[in-house]
């Protein structure tokens, strides 16, 4: 039904670049070999047996001396960008420098703004800024029911036709089964993926972090596991009754992977995504009280944790999600139970699961960039190929790069990250969205143009 | 010791050293003149984020006591009340140089926040639902004096535990101190996990007499409205500490302030058995000792302990005046 092509950015001189030798892999192309890459005027034009290619007139070097992996760039279906209203937090242009310096080519906005983006005019103007600002592609998926109230439906066709990929209420459940699934009967003419945050709020109620012995040890009121896989199963259940497409938004614990597993083995048409800070941390991360573990669903158990790798690695939850979540310095300084719920991670998601899951051995590489890229098919949208003929999404990796996150300060416009301060290795060298060069590490300020 | 902010963070040596030292300020408490210089020239500050009476008086007498200069902020009426972040206000009153901020608010971990944020000695007064150690220390020194060490004792805190900071306080400061701690209540106010502070689960007092220590809590109506019991009336039946649940040898305890008839029957609390009085009567000494202890380290002199010579000053005043610099 979209008239318009959903995902907008600002553009920029299309890439000639000759990466030669770096280890291609991309699961989805079956590559993991080295190979020479030329991009030319923003497209995949060649690839090649590594040394064969030779950098032409104006085309920029890279030297990957078959250590340096070029990726097919990553996809981010959860990030809030806070425009409109709170561009203290961060903006397009500071939310899509995260993005490009993480590795990703195209991100999902949440509409829980200020005013929440519930309307054609709201979703064009902030395509335009998109156009204007943004360094990777942005799409945007406006809110199911307006004003986030839950109480009546947005004008979903119309926001469709705008460039809509979908809708949600992140931020907050659609508390009301009636309500939501009128707008999954709704999906029937205007299609677009329902990505649900899910909470069941009588069970969450007052609670600041996961239920549980730290909760009960720090005397903070805990939100239990069942208050998000209860009403997940509540909502598979109504997708699969409605035939509807529905994207399960931060999966945070056991029972929902199994949730969600049940759903998809009864052929329900149903997705997930899980979060770097939930496959990485756990509630015992919040007993020194940082506000930085503060996040919506909360930090988990070990269990949970266990559970949730588990569910990525095999694949019942289909992809990562950063939620990406800014919130300015004086608002997280205060006391824990007063803080908003939120973390950056655009900027670390693919450092930390490499240096925590790769590593190690729990999960493989290419798995890792599959689980990463996957997230544009589940939005109806072409996931980044090294292919020849594409465009060029790349991610430009060292994955032997040492470096401690924040250590030279953020893109993003806060600093609220969870993982600020741990040894990470890999790092993202350059990011190619749509063909033009949207982050650049200073690694590599100083290459050569042949 | 730098500052006082739960009793997690206390071995078992730190509460008896604060304990001793209470013991000793008691003796003055005893004296005709009740104050001893150790503190003057110091400031405490009372920063109140929560309504409070009994704390807050105690720990002004306490500081009193100890010749220090006390100044008093409750947030309601102040500047927190026109927005201002908890941050600004230390920043702003740190202004004044206060040596010790006695700090109580609604927020767990609030104290050791605020501790991180300016100079002066923190010391919690009560951090939301998570601590209030004074109250806990105050409480292992009424039981020292009541019945001597408690190693091995068996404790029973009975009531609301979930919603309440002395609960988590002092499951964890009886059993530093070698007892064995049960808690009891209603299911629906214990909270998920509380075995993994080491205590035990009832949710009957039908093995009460188990106990050599009943510590009773305050239930407070609200937690009627919000359905967390079905009536103040059925509560009572099955949690409420009255002659006909507690034997002769117990000894009963509370925080304050009692609910006569929902959490104690009247004749419990009258009875010699209850420690109430003595606990409140604990405060003062036992917080002269936490605001000793946290000064100490920057300069402070106490009195020596020795048999009470009511005419005699407490300190060398050579001491008193070194620590003024």
């Amino acid at each position: 039904m979209s008239a318009v092509e959903p995902l907008v950015g600002a553009g920029g001189a299309p890439a000639e670049l000759l990466l030669r030798d770096v280890h291609v892999l991309d699961p989805r192309a079956e590559i993991d070999a080295r190979r020479d890459v030329r991009v030319r005027a923003g497209t995949i034009a060649e690839i090649a047996e590594p040394g064969s290619l030779a950098g032409e007139d104006g085309q920029e070097v890279v030297e990957g001396e078959g250590r340096l992996r070029l990726l097919p760039a990553f996809f981010d279906p959860h990030v809030h960008l806070r425009t409109p209203g709170q561009e203290h937090k961060e903006d397009i242009d500071t939310g899509t420098r995260a993005a490009a310096a993480g590795g990703f080519a195209a991100v999902i906005a949440m509409p829980n703004t200020e005013p929440v983006l519930d309307s054609a005019p709201l979703l064009r103007s902030l395509r335009d800024a998109a156009a204007r600002e943004a360094r990777v592609r942005v799409g945007f998926l406006p809110a199911i029911t307006r004003g986030l109230q839950g109480e009546q439906l947005t004008e979903m066709a119309e926001l469709r036709e705008q460039g809509a990929l979908g809708f949600t209420d992140d931020g907050k459940p659609v508390r009301s089964a009636r309500m939501l699934r009128k707008a999954l009967q709704y999906q029937r003419l205007c299609g677009g993926v329902l990505s649900l945050h899910e909470e069941d709020p009588t069970l969450s109620h007052g609670g600041a972090m996961r239920e549980g012995a730290v909760s009960t040890a720090l005397g903070i009121a805990g939100i239990p596991s069942v208050a998000e896989s209860t009403m997940l199963a509540r909502d598979a259940a109504l997708a699969g009754y409605e035939d509807a497409r529905v994207h399960f938004q931060h999966i945070s614990c056991a029972d929902s992977v199994e949730a969600l597993a049940g759903a998809k083995a009864r052929g329900f048409r149903v997705s997930g995504e899980v979060c770097p800070h939930h496959l990485l941390l756990t509630d015992e991360h919040v007993r020194g009280l940082d506000t930085r573990m503060k996040m919506y669903p909360p930090l988990a158990g070990e269990d949970d944790r266990r559970a949730l790798v588990e569910g990525l690695r095999a694949g019942t939850i289909d992809c990562v999600a950063t939620d990406h979540a800014p919130h300015a310095r004086d608002e997280k300084e205060v006391p824990f139970e007063q803080a908003p719920m939120g973390t950056t991670g655009l900027e670390t998601a693919f450092a930390v699961l490499h240096t925590e899951l790769v590593l190690p051995g729990v999960l493989g590489l290419g798995t890792l960039v599959e689980r990463m890229t996957a997230g544009a098919a589940l939005f109806g949208l072409e996931p980044a190929t090294v292919a020849a003929g594409r465009p060029a999404d790349l991610a430009l990796v060292d994955l032997d790069a040492q470096w401690v996150a924040g250590e030279e300060g953020w893109h993003s416009r806060s600093e609220n990250c969870c993982f600020a301060g741990r040894s990470l290795r890999g790092r993202v060298l350059m990011t190619l969205a749509a063909g033009t060069i949207a982050h650049r590490d200073r690694a590599l300020a100083l290459a050569g143009a042949a | 010791m730098n500052h006082l902010l739960s009793i997690e963070q206390l071995a078992r040596a730190d509460i008896e050293r604060i304990v001793s030292q209470a013991e000793r300020f008691a003796e003055v408490s005893d004296r005709e003149i009740k104050k001893v210089p150790a503190l003057r020239g110091r400031m405490v500050l009372n920063l109140f984020y929560e309504a409070s009476t009994r704390t807050r008086s105690s720990f002004e007498l306490a500081a009193k006591r100890l010749s220090a200069d006390v100044v008093n902020f409750a947030a309601s009426g102040s500047s927190v009340e026109k927005g201002e972040s908890l941050k600004d206000t230390v920043l702003t009153l740190s202004a004044h140089k206060p040596d010790a901020i006695v700090l109580r608010t609604p927020w767990a971990g609030a104290a050791e926040l605020v501790s991180g944020w300016c100079a002066a000695a923190i010391v919690n007064a009560g951090d939301g639902k998570h601590e209030h150690p004074t109250q806990a220390l105050l409480d292992v020194y009424t039981l020292r004096r009541r019945v001597g060490e408690i190693d091995g004792a068996s404790i029973w805190i009975v009531g609301d535990v979930a919603h309440s900071r002395v609960a988590r306080s002092n499951v964890l400061a009886f059993q530093r101190m070698g007892a064995k701690v049960t808690v009891a209540g209603p299911p629906t106010l214990i909270p998920r996990e509380i075995e993994q502070l080491g205590c035990e689960v009832r949710y009957t007092l039908d093995q009460l007499p188990e106990a050599d220590i009943v510590y009773a809590l305050r239930m407070q109506h609200e937690r009627m409205n919000e359905a967390w019991v079905p009536s103040m009336r059925e509560y009572a039946s099955w949690y409420q500490v009255n002659g006909r649940r507690l034997t002769p040898s117990q000894v009963l305890m509370h925080p304050g302030p009692v609910n006569r008839g929902v959490e104690l029957s009247g004749e419990v609390v009258d009875s010699p058995q209850a420690v109430i009085t003595a606990q409140v009567e604990a405060g003062v000494v036992v917080r002269m000792a936490v605001l000793y202890e946290v000064l100490a380290a920057r300069g402070a002199h106490a009195p020596e302990a020795r048999p009470a010579e009511p005419r005699t000053p407490a300190l060398p005043q050579q001491a008193v005046g070194s620590g003024l610099a």
